[in-house]
Order: structure tokens, then C-alpha cells, then sequence
């Protein structure tokens, strides 16, 4: 394996500078003990991490956008004084409570696991990765944590401005976790600016902010951000269209369907803008993952056709089945129709990232993506016509549409992610080499637990965030309860409370009988 | 070793903040999950959970920033711990999963409330039992070939590690009940007093027993405690740990608020002293020190800036989350 690891060096010699000092570091400093005779446990390793990141990442791909929502909906109520913006804001505090906590406990999850099962990675990058990572929790972190409390439960003790703050304050704490981790992970796909040290460490040579600025996490961070917005709007776009569907004069629910699509309708085209120019910048940097997205296992001297559908065989390594469409790869990728495109015949097999996750993932991405090109256009036409509320038609597709951008976030991580290996560090480090030296039966107990766990925990979780969303929006709308005994604020406004003192409307019937009866 | 104050000692000392800083902060919010189950159903219960609730998540951030930062300026003790401690850290992180959306969970879906206070005792229990055993199986020393963990999956598992998992339960629960003494009142805090009491007497027993077991776990341990003239620095750890312990009960025993709450903590500064005192200046005992696991300096320089530049703000508006909920907590409805 490190043999080969030299000797693939030389096919990438003409783009990357630090081949010339390329030596396979784990060989030299005797982490052999991890490879091989430990396959199930690498395995293992890796199953577990893409479960747990995949969890996750669903949690903040949704309170990034819902954070900045809030801070939208709390800042027009300031600004306006206008009830309804209130009870939206409340209304989606609820929900952004239960998904923000599920997004903490599974985070913290993440901030280990590199220790547990990816140790000699941890070991190496550390000196580079770790600042960026300390930087996360000092900047983000708590920033988030410390203002969370006083913008769920702070409202009547310190005043609107000041709450308003403690809401942006966790809206850019969310944007600045997202700066430093896609750092870190661009870093990963694009590692710049380090030397090998004495003890096989990746030491920082060139400036923090090279380090920081590498070549992929512009595009990365632009491209994951307005991901991540967008899979907000298309949540909250499904949601009011649910209650549109069932009242169409619902104040409330039109109010966030129309805010999520214009979201949709002016983000979705620069996201694929973005998309475009993040692929372009894959392409300069790791060409091989490009090469898996597009199903290019040959090179096209004269063109490259671009692949609709197909099957990926890596063992063959052709394309089966394929549809494609002449010379429109080369078009997109290379603005002509003749450009030369290299494909994965010039890749050594040992340097190849398993094409069929790859390709597969990809097109499911930029299909969800002008999906939501086509809702943000359809919502713009039905403006025009000012029929915005009145097209069942309109709202169940947005509707179907609500939790499409979890599906396009995981398929972009995944296209991503699988398109860098065999490597952790592109090119550096393999997936192979930075594995923690666990036996089989330690990770797959552990993976076997977070399984279970994650599935019920989070299950739940997000059984109870459909229920929120089930209830229609209303006047004089709750925040997040914290008694069964207190005070009954709101009596007066909406006769429910009053009947039934201290009963909260969000939460699931006690049993059936008042599932019955309906309080 | 020379105590010479170079950049390696000083991310040491920021490190061992940090986990200081999580353990009294979450330390309290454990031990609230841990005496969970001898508090009333209904307002007692939630009182109790309410305190905490605008704050946890907060304090949970200190460990984050424990990991984060071990592995930014200690990298390689990072690389060995968490493998040598490995169903501990996954006990503990699906512990704390659990912990944490109880906060939630159990507001949200009141047919199964009694299924989320287990699992917010649960976890918080199990929680704090893990990271307890966690500092044993460090300080009782890990098994290490070249830059890797060498040792078997069950080496953490041992009589020493049940005693300073135990010790950190009873610990946990000191600071939550004397935190219920100050947040609460009537009958509650009544409750909280008495159950302040039983943990102390825990918390006093089993310090006593891992400080004695530690001096048998390995000889330069007991030559740090045991002779002249380290004794003279490591002396007045247990001699002030004697005088707190006293204080606290004291304060408990009479009508008081925040004082036995701010003796716990006194309390446990001084166990990390003592901690400090026998671990000097290594990191992954028995062989890896400071130095050699320590980040290059340039990573150092770099942290450390941020570090100096933004943990002042963090104490700042973490202080002022903690004024804006001061007082007694009240029974509140909605926010």
C-alpha cells in the first residue's frame, strides 16, 4: 500500500507541488498496525462516521437557515409591530428548540469521534486541523450556546431589543460554525501550506490564512451556506403550504409560504450558479472526483458526453447501461464542444474513489436542485397572476418539495466526501492510514448502539417537530413551554386555555380520551 | 521536571481550565439528572429541570472546547486517550445525547414524560459515571508503542476506575443539590439541603478513598505526596480540602443559599489541585508528557491569541446568561 502510495505520486506530478516531498508518512512511523489485518475495523470506522455525520449534519443544515429566519421574522415585528410576525417567530422557536438540541448532542458527538475511531488522522493533522477546530468552539460555539437561553426563555426578563440581539448572536454563531468546520473539511480536499515534521506530523508552514482560504473553501463554504438556507426555505415552504392546503385564508400560513418562496425563487438559480463554480474548482483541484461524478472512466481526446443515466462498474470500469448526451460535458466543464476531458484511465485503480456513490448522489443533488428551480419559477408565475394562494396544485408540490433539501445536503456530502477517497487528506493521507488501532467487535458494538439510539432519540425528535408543524399557525401563538403549573398567560386571547388551564396545545394528547375530545 | 513557563505550560494550564470549567458548570446540571429521580412529579421536577434549561447547553460547550482544544495543543494525548478509553467516551457521548433532549422531549410529549426523566437520569448518570472512570483510566496509565494506543479495549475497567467514576457521581450530585439549595426554595430547597448532605459525606468518602488509592497506584505518585520536599507544595491541598469540607457542612446545615454551591466548587478546585499536583508534568501517564505531545508552536501562537483575545468575551456573556435568569426560579409557563 505505501509502495504503491510513491508510486502513485508521479501521476499527479505536473499539478501539485508538494508531490516532490510527498512520502507516505504513516509507513515511516510505524502506524502499519492499523492497515490490513484490521479491515473490518477500518470498515467499521468509516460506516460509523458517515451515520453519524449524516445525522448530524441534517440538524444544523436546518438551523442555520432557521436561526437567520428567526432573526428575519423577530427583527420585521420589531420593525412593523405587526402580532403576526410575532407568533411566526414563536411558532418556529418551538421547533428550532427541539432541532437545535438534537443538533448540539449529536455535534458533540462529532468533536470525539475523531479521536475515537480516527486517532493516528487526529495525530497528524492535529497541529494543522485542531487550531481551526478550537477557533470553532471559542467563536461559534459559544456564541450559540450562551445567547440560546436567553432567545428561548429570556424574552420577559430582558426586554425586545436586547432579546433581538441575543437572536442575531445565535444566527452568526450558526454562520460562523459553518465558516470554520468547512474550513476544515475544504482543507481536507485541498490541504495547503504544510511540511511533514519530525514525528510524522503535518505541520503548519505557510500562513494561517492560506491555510484557512485553501483553494476549495470559498466555493465550499458559499455553496454548503445557500444549501443550507435553501433547505430552511423549502421547510418552511412545505409547511404553509400544508396549512394553505387545509385554509387557504390562513393569514399566518401564507405569510411564511410567500417569504419561502421568494427564498426559493432567488436562491435556487444561485445556488446552482454556485454549484457550477464549486464543481469548476473540484475539477482544477481533485479532477478524479469530477471524473467519478461524471461516469468518465475513459478520456475523451474530442469531446465528452454527458451522462444522464447509467451504471457504474469499477470492476470493468465502464459505464453500463449508459445514456448520454454527446459533448455537453465537455461544454459545461470546459465552455467548448471539443475539449479534451481525461478520464479515470489515466487515475492509478489505487487512487480511484468508488465511482457508483459518487455519480448516483451527484444526480440526485442537481435534480432536487432544479426541482427547486422549477417551484421558485412556478411560485414567481403564480405571483404574476396573483394566485399565489390559490393553487392546490402549487402547494402540494411545495409541500412534497418540504424536506428535499435534507435529501440534496446528504447527496451533496456524499458526492463530496466518497469523491475523495482513498484519501482523509486529498492526496496526503489515506482513509486507510488514520484509522484508531480498535479491535472489529469495540467499533461494532459502538456502531450498533449509535444505530439504535440515533434512530429512536432522533426518530422522536422528529416526530415531535412534525407535530408542531401540524398545528396550524394561529394568533397569539405560544413559545417553548417550560410548566404544566403555571401561570396561563395568553387566557382570554384563545379560548382554549381557559377551559383547560395549563394545558399546552403543542404537546401530544395525555391518552386517548383527550385525543378524542380534541382539547 | 523544571516548571519553567513556556507556551507548552500555559496551554496546560488553559486545558486543565477547561475542564474545570466543564466539570463544576455541567457538573451541576448532571448531578440535578442524577437526583432527578427522588424529586416530586410535577413542580419540583420541573422547577428543578428549569433552573438549568436556559444554561446547559452552555455549560456543555466547556467540553467541547476540553476535546477541541486537547486536540488542537495536545494532539498526540488526544490521539491516545480517547482510543484507550473508547466504550467509555461512546458511554458518555449516547449519555449525554440522552441527557440533552430530555430538556426538550419531555415538554413535547407528556404521555411519555416519565420515559424522558429516566432517560435524563439515565444518561446524566451514566454520564458522569464514564467521565469519572475516564480520569482513573489516565491516571492509573495507559498502555503506548510509538505514537499509538497499545493496550486492549478493557484496561480502562478496573476497581480503581468504579472508585473515581463513583467519586465523580457523588461529586456531580454535591453541586447539583447545593445549585437547588440556591435556585429553590420551601420545600424544595429543604430537600435539596438534605440531599446536599448525603452527597457530601459521598463526595468526602470517596475523594479520601481515591487520594489513598492513588498513592499506591504507582511509586512516583507517592513519592509527589509522601516526601520531602514535594510534601511541602502538595501539603496544603488536603489540609484546605479538610477546612472546605468542614465550611460545607456548616452551610449546609444552616439556612444559607449560594454558600454551600460555592464550597462544592471549592471543593472540587481544590481536587483538580491535587489532581494537578500528581499527574505534573504528564499528560498520558505513565510516559507521555506535556512537551511530548504538545502541538508545534506556531499552532500554539496561533490558538493562543484567539484564546486570549476571545475567552474574556465568552466569560463576559456567559456571566450575563447566568444574571439574566438569577434568582429564585420561578414557576413559569411559556416563553
Amino acid at each position: 500500500m505505501n509502495d504503491e502510495a510513491v508510486s502513485t505520486c508521479g501521476s499527479c506530478k505536473q499539478r501539485h507541488a508538494w508531490c516532490e516531498t510527498y512520502i507516505p508518512i504513516t509507513a515511516r512511523f510505524g502506524y502499519s498496525r492499523v492497515m490490513f489485518d484490521q479491515a473490518d475495523a477500518l470498515l467499521l470506522a468509516r460506516i460509523q462516521f458517515a451515520f453519524t455525520v449524516s445525522f448530524h449534519f441534517i440538524f444544523p443544515a436546518f438551523s442555520i437557515g432557521l436561526a437567520s429566519y428567526l432573526a428575519v421574522l423577530e427583527g420585521l415585528w420589531l420593525k412593523t409591530g405587526k402580532p403576526l410576525y410575532k407568533d411566526l417567530f414563536k411558532y418556529w422557536l418551538k421547533i428550532f428548540a427541539i432541532a437545535f438540541a438534537m443538533g448540539v448532542v449529536s455535534g458533540i458527538v462529532m468533536s470525539y469521534q475523531f479521536g475515537t475511531n480516527w486517532s493516528v488522522f487526529s495525530d497528524i493533522t492535529g497541529p494543522i486541523l485542531g487550531p481551526l477546530m478550537a477557533y470553532e468552539v471559542l467563536t461559534a460555539f459559544f456564541l450559540e450556546a450562551g445567547f440560546l437561553g436567553v432567545m428561548l426563555f429570556g424574552m420577559n426578563r430582558v426586554g425586545k431589543g436586547l432579546h433581538f440581539f441575543a437572536t442575531i448572536m445565535v444566527a452568526v454563531g450558526t454562520f460562523i460554525s459553518a465558516f470554520w468546520i468547512l474550513s476544515v473539511n475544504s482543507w481536507m480536499h485541498t490541504p495547503v501550506g504544510w511540511s511533514v515534521g519530525q514525528t510524522g506530523q503535518l505541520l503548519p508552514e505557510a500562513s494561517w490564512l492560506e491555510i484557512i482560504f485553501n483553494p476549495s473553501f470559498p466555493y465550499r463554504l458559499v455553496h454548503t451556506v445557500i444549501a443550507a438556507y435553501l433547505t430552511t426555505a423549502f421547510v418552511v415552504g412545505g409547511v404553509g403550504a400544508w396549512h394553505l392546503l387545509k385554509d387557504r385564508t390562513n393569514s399566518h400560513a401564507r405569510k411564511m409560504f410567500s417569504m419561502a418562496m421568494w427564498m426559493a425563487a432567488i436562491v435556487a438559480p444561485i445556488q446552482i450558479f454556485a454549484g457550477d463554480m464549486h464543481g469548476l474548482n473540484t475539477m482544477e483541484h481533485q479532477p478524479q472526483k469530477v471524473m467519478a461524478m461524471e461516469g468518465h472512466y475513459q478520456s475523451h481526446p474530442y469531446g465528452a458526453p454527458l451522462y444522464l443515466f447509467g451504471i457504474p462498474n469499477d470492476e470493468e470500469q465502464r459505464l453500463d447501461y449508459a445514456i448520454g448526451i454527446p459533448k455537453l460535458s465537455s461544454l459545461i466543464l470546459k465552455h467548448e464542444l471539443d475539449a479534451p476531458l481525461a478520464g479515470l484511465d489515466t487515475i492509478p485503480d489505487a487512487d480511484q474513489p468508488p465511482v457508483l456513490p459518487v455519480f448516483f448522489a451527484f444526480r440526485i443533488m442537481v435534480g432536487i436542485g432544479f426541482a427547486m428551480l422549477g417551484i421558485g419559477a412556478w411560485s414567481l408565475f403564480a405571483r404574476y397572476r396573483k394566485r399565489l394562494y390559490d393553487w392546490p396544485w402549487l402547494h402540494r408540490a411545495a409541500l412534497v418539495m418540504g424536506p428535499s433539501g435534507f435529501v440534496a445536503v446528504i447527496a451533496g456530502w456524499i458526492t463530496t466526501e466518497v469523491g475523495r477517497q482513498p484519501f482523509t487528506v486529498y492526496g496526503v493521507l489515506r482513509t486507510a492510514q488514520s484509522a484508531s488501532p480498535l479491535d472489529a467487535p469495540a467499533v461494532a458494538a459502538s456502531l450498533i448502539a449509535f444505530v439504535l439510539i440515533y434512530f429512536a432519540v432522533f426518530g422522536a425528535g422528529t416526530w415531535y417537530i412534525v407535530r408542531l408543524m401540524s398545528h396550524s399557525p394561529h394568533l397569539g401563538e405560544k413559545g417553548v413551554k417550560r410548566s404544566e403549573t403555571g401561570p396561563v398567560r395568553t387566557a382570554g386571547i384563545t379560548p382554549g386555555p381557559t377551559q383547560n388551564p395549563g394545558h399546552d396545545p403543542d404537546a401530544l394528547p395525555h391518552d386517548r380520551k383527550e385525543a378524542v375530545d380534541g382539547v | 521536571m523544571a516548571y519553567n513557563l513556556d507556551l507548552t505550560t500555559v496551554w496546560a494550564f488553559i486545558i486543565a481550565f477547561a475542564v474545570f470549567a466543564y466539570v463544576v458548570m455541567d457538573g451541576f446540571d448532571l448531578g440535578i439528572g442524577i437526583l432527578f429521580p427522588t424529586f416530586a412529579v410535577g413542580p419540583e421536577r420541573d422547577r428543578a429541570m428549569n433552573s438549568i434549561a436556559p444554561v446547559w447547553d452552555g455549560n456543555e460547550t466547556w467540553l467541547v472546547l476540553g476535546g477541541g482544544g486537547l486536540f488542537a495543543a495536545f494532539p498526540l494525548a488526544y490521539a491516545l486517550i480517547l482510543p484507550a478509553t473508547y466504550p467509555l467516551i461512546i458511554a458518555m457521548l449516547l449519555g449525554l445525547v440522552f441527557r440533552g433532549v430530555a430538556f426538550e422531549f419531555r415538554w413535547r410529549d407528556p404521555a411519555h414524560r416519565r420515559l424522558w426523566d429516566a432517560a435524563f437520569t439515565g444518561g446524566s448518570f451514566v454520564a458522569a459515571m464514564a467521565q469519572g472512570m475516564t480520569l482513573g483510566a489516565l491516571l492509573q496509565g495507559v498502555t503506548v508503542a510509538g505514537r499509538a494506543y497499545a493496550g486492549s479495549w478493557f484496561d480502562w475497567f478496573t476497581p480503581y476506575t468504579l472508585l473515581t467514576g463513583l467519586g465523580t457521581v457523588a461529586g456531580y450530585a454535591l453541586l447539583g443539590a447545593t445549585w437547588l439549595v440556591w435556585k429553590l426554595d420551601g420545600e424544595s430547597q429543604h430537600h435539596a439541603r438534605q440531599l446536599g448532605k448525603r452527597a457530601a459525606w459521598a463526595t468526602f468518602v470517596l475523594m479520601g478513598g481515591v487520594s489513598l488509592y492513588n498513592i499506591t497506584l504507582n511509586a512516583e505518585y507517592a513519592e509527589r505526596w509522601l516526601s520531602a520536599p514535594e510534601i511541602y507544595y502538595a501539603a496544603p491541598v488536603p489540609i484546605l480540602t479538610g477546612l472546605v469540607a468542614l465550611a460545607l457542612l456548616r452551610a449546609l446545615s444552616v439556612a444559607r443559599h449560594s454558600k454551600p454551591f460555592w464550597l462544592s466548587i471549592a471543593l472540587f478546585f481544590l481536587g483538580m489541585a491535587g489532581l494537578g499536583v500528581t499527574m505534573w508534568p504528564y499528560i498520558v501517564p505513565p510516559g507521555i508528557t506535556i512537551w511530548d505531545a504538545a502541538a508545534p508552536e506556531k499552532s500554539q501562537i496561533f490558538m493562543l491569541v484567539g484564546t486570549a483575545i476571545i475567552m474574556p468575551i465568552i466569560l463576559g456573556y456567559t456571566a450575563w446568561a447566568y444574571w439574566v435568569f438569577r434568582g429564585k426560579t420561578e414557576y413559569e409557563g411559556y416563553h
